[in-house]
């Protein structure tokens, strides 16, 4: 079993809670914070967004987020920092960057699989890297025992889905609308016959994002797939309060919290 | 054929490619199969081809500029007039054929990115020829700096929308325009101006342009003989060097040249030449040079061309950088506007700032080669937008 699945087996999880920041955002101080946070209002697994000045399957809230992280010169050597920092109180959760290529086409593939091992990840998510790109970057993750998660959409057709399912460890994503981050709400109907034939497919748990923002859309994609994600609302939270580190810790693990309960009352 | 590139992937070499979100991929793969079967179908050809001559003008003149030849006193210059063509640049050969494509695939809304307005103007104008819905996204810093093509666009019938994201220009539109493709690709084409982005677009734009090229082949050995020494022309994506440069890649005696933006100058860090200063990256769905910073953050690029202020290039020109079959120079803000005012003066043409970086190039090398020798020079495009600009430079507020 790849790196993420031991993982997440040994939380025994029923519906997992992946929560999404982006790292720097509003500053670098409370991003290992807010991770820790996370995890303890009910978060399973983290989504450490890294900053690219062209974030180009994003809304505008996770934009503006990213556009705040550069302004605090959040590089992916930071990202690795705070990673190492939270590591240092918390081996078991999972953590998985999320982010572009080119980043990571500058510092060298090998190069980022190794720091990425060093510092504690156990997978990426990269926006704009399909599996018939990614043979290359692939190989170099394995030798570090890190999982590449790739990502299904509305519009993937049946053949590509197995490819996809076939090509990616730890999990594969359903990104549950066609459009950009935080840009609408989820239709739960859609992601249960989506759901239906990816069970098929694969035996890797399917994670559904986009579009979930509070217990109840997560209880509405929660039914049908093996965990949700929530990236702009938790984001949204952070700008609203960006002034105020306190503030932004209490709404974040609020929100999370109530996620959570939304969640186990699906597993009852 | 050693030049039949890209591969079925889209591989120019290490370059070009599909680095888009999944929800694009189907999209793609549907544009690529709908292209591959237009263009072996007669119809679709006849079409295409009754267009470019009625309603765009083609074919263009290869003009002999015998005043500026004097004036630089060596090798002959040709100018290859894409700026007699209907909307008064080479972007309308694309968006013809992509409108052509649109309407085949049932799409009733076309989107497009634009710079120095030139693609969005053609977007808009084919839209309003075919009958296509048209959104244009425009940097609001470019929007400042090219009012006539803004309110041109609106005129026929697009709505522009300002993009207020990143640096405010070419890039970000195009970040922008992408996410509107991935919310409305069920109705939506995306006609992208230039020879880049993922698979298959910087083949489709290349193939589209290089009527170009195979017109100045034929009247250039009609009207002087044989094949030119050298074609020059100015490279943002790279879309008319590509398609004046593509029928003459197997010409191995024929000197490609490509010019791109050195702003500022190369040294200041304050231009848009990858080609020559950037190194191998990816953005806006290919792998290509880019210029980007030590953390792989896209670099704010600086042109006084808005069409050239771009901080990639088409994977393409990457490709034939690296095998040596072209070479890339590069014409900063001075030089260009020198070359501007000359034109006028010389010949009594205005060139858009874009390709005024070529003519500057160009003039340069001819005064470096023999009587005997001749340059092509690809004038991709008419100045009128860029009146604004150079008057506010001279000091004198038109508006």
């Amino acid at each position: 079993m790849s790196r993420l699945g031991t993982k997440f087996a040994a939380l025994q999880i029923k519906k997992a809670l992946l929560a999404y920041l982006v790292a720097g955002d509003p500053d670098k101080e409370i991003t290992v914070d807010l991770m820790h946070a996370m995890v303890a209002s009910g978060a399973d697994a983290i989504e450490l967004g890294v900053p690219f000045s062209d974030p180009e399957a994003e809304g505008p809230v996770i934009q503006l987020a990213h556009e705040r992280a550069l302004a605090n010169q959040v590089s992916l050597a930071d990202c690795f920092n705070m990673l190492a920092k939270f590591r240092e109180r918390d081996q078991q959760t999972p953590v998985i960057l999320m982010g572009y290529l080119n980043p990571i086409e500058s510092m060298g593939y090998d190069v980022f699989a190794e720091r990425s091992a060093a510092a504690g990840a156990d997978g990426m998510i990269i926006v704009n890297l399909p599996p018939e790109e990614a043979s290359e970057l692939s190989g170099s993750l394995q030798r570090h025992d890190l999982d590449l998660v790739f990502l299904l959409a509305p519009t993937t057709t049946d053949t590509r889905a197995e490819m996809i399912c076939d090509k990616s460890s730890g999990f594969v994503y359903y990104v549950s609308l066609k459009g950009t981050t935080g840009a609408a709400t989820i239709d739960v109907d859609d992601v249960a016959s989506k759901m239906s034939r990816f069970r098929l497919m694969s035996s890797l748990p399917v994670m559904v994002g986009f579009g979930i923002r509070d217990g109840e859309t997560a209880a509405g994609a929660g039914q049908h797939a093996d965990g949700v994600v929530v990236g702009s609302a938790i984001v949204d939270l952070v700008a609203k309060n960006a002034t105020d580190p306190a503030r932004i810790i209490e709404a974040v693990s609020s929100l999370i919290s109530e996620i959570r309960l939304a969640l186990d009352d699906l597993s009852g | 054929m050693l030049f039949d590139f890209p591969d079925a992937e889209g591989h120019f070499g290490v370059f070009g490619g599909k680095f888009v979100a999944e929800t694009l991929m189907t999209a793609l793969s549907e544009l690529e199969s709908t292209y591959a079967r237009l263009k072996e179908d007669s119809t679709f050809i006849s079409d295409l081809e009754d267009d470019l001559r009625f309603y765009v003008g083609r074919e263009s003149p290869l003009y002999f500029a015998e005043r500026l030849t004097n004036e630089m006193g060596g090798a002959k210059i040709f100018l290859k007039r894409e700026d007699l063509n209907h909307t008064g640049a080479h972007k309308i050969n694309n968006c013809i054929g992509q409108a052509l494509i649109a309407k085949h695939m049932g799409k009733p809304r076309i989107i497009a990115e634009t710079g120095a307005g030139q693609h969005g103007v053609a977007s808009a104008t084919v839209a309003a020829r075919f009958g296509l819905k048209c959104q244009v996204y425009m940097g609001s810093e470019d929007i400042a700096r090219q009012s006539p093509n803004v309110y041109r666009m609106r005129l026929l019938g697009a709505e522009v929308v300002s993009v207020t994201s990143g640096s405010r220009t070419l890039k970000d539109a195009l970040n922008e325009a992408m996410r509107d493709w991935v919310t409305n690709v069920d109705n939506t084409h995306y006609i992208i101006g230039t020879v880049a982005g993922p698979h298959p677009y910087p083949m489709l734009v290349r193939d589209f342009q290089s009527v170009i090229g195979r017109e100045t082949k034929a009247q250039f050995a009609a009207q002087h003989g044989g094949l030119p020494d050298a074609i020059v022309a100015c490279v943002g994506g790279g879309s008319n060097a590509m398609g004046i440069f593509y029928p003459f890649l197997e010409d191995e005696f024929v000197k490609l040249i490509g010019v791109e933006a050195a702003g500022f100058g190369l040294s200041t860090g304050k231009h848009a030449a990858p080609l020559n200063e950037g190194k191998v990256g990816v953005l806006h769905g290919n792998r290509t040079y880019l210029m980007d910073d030590e953390n792989g953050q896209i670099a704010h690029t600086h042109s006084i061309s808005a069409g050239l202020d771009y901080p990639g290039v088409g994977p393409e020109h990457a490709w034939l950088k690296d095998i040596g079959r072209v070479e890339y120079g590069a014409i900063d803000d001075e030089q260009a506007l020198h070359a501007f005012r000359q034109l006028n003066l010389l010949e009594g043409i205005l060139p858009a700032l874009e390709s005024s970086h070529a003519v500057a190039y160009g003039m340069e090398l001819a005064a470096c080669m023999s009587k005997d020798k001749t340059i092509v020079i690809n004038l991709s495009g008419r100045g009128d937008k860029d009146i604004p600009t150079v008057a506010k430079i001279d000091g004198i507020s038109i508006e």
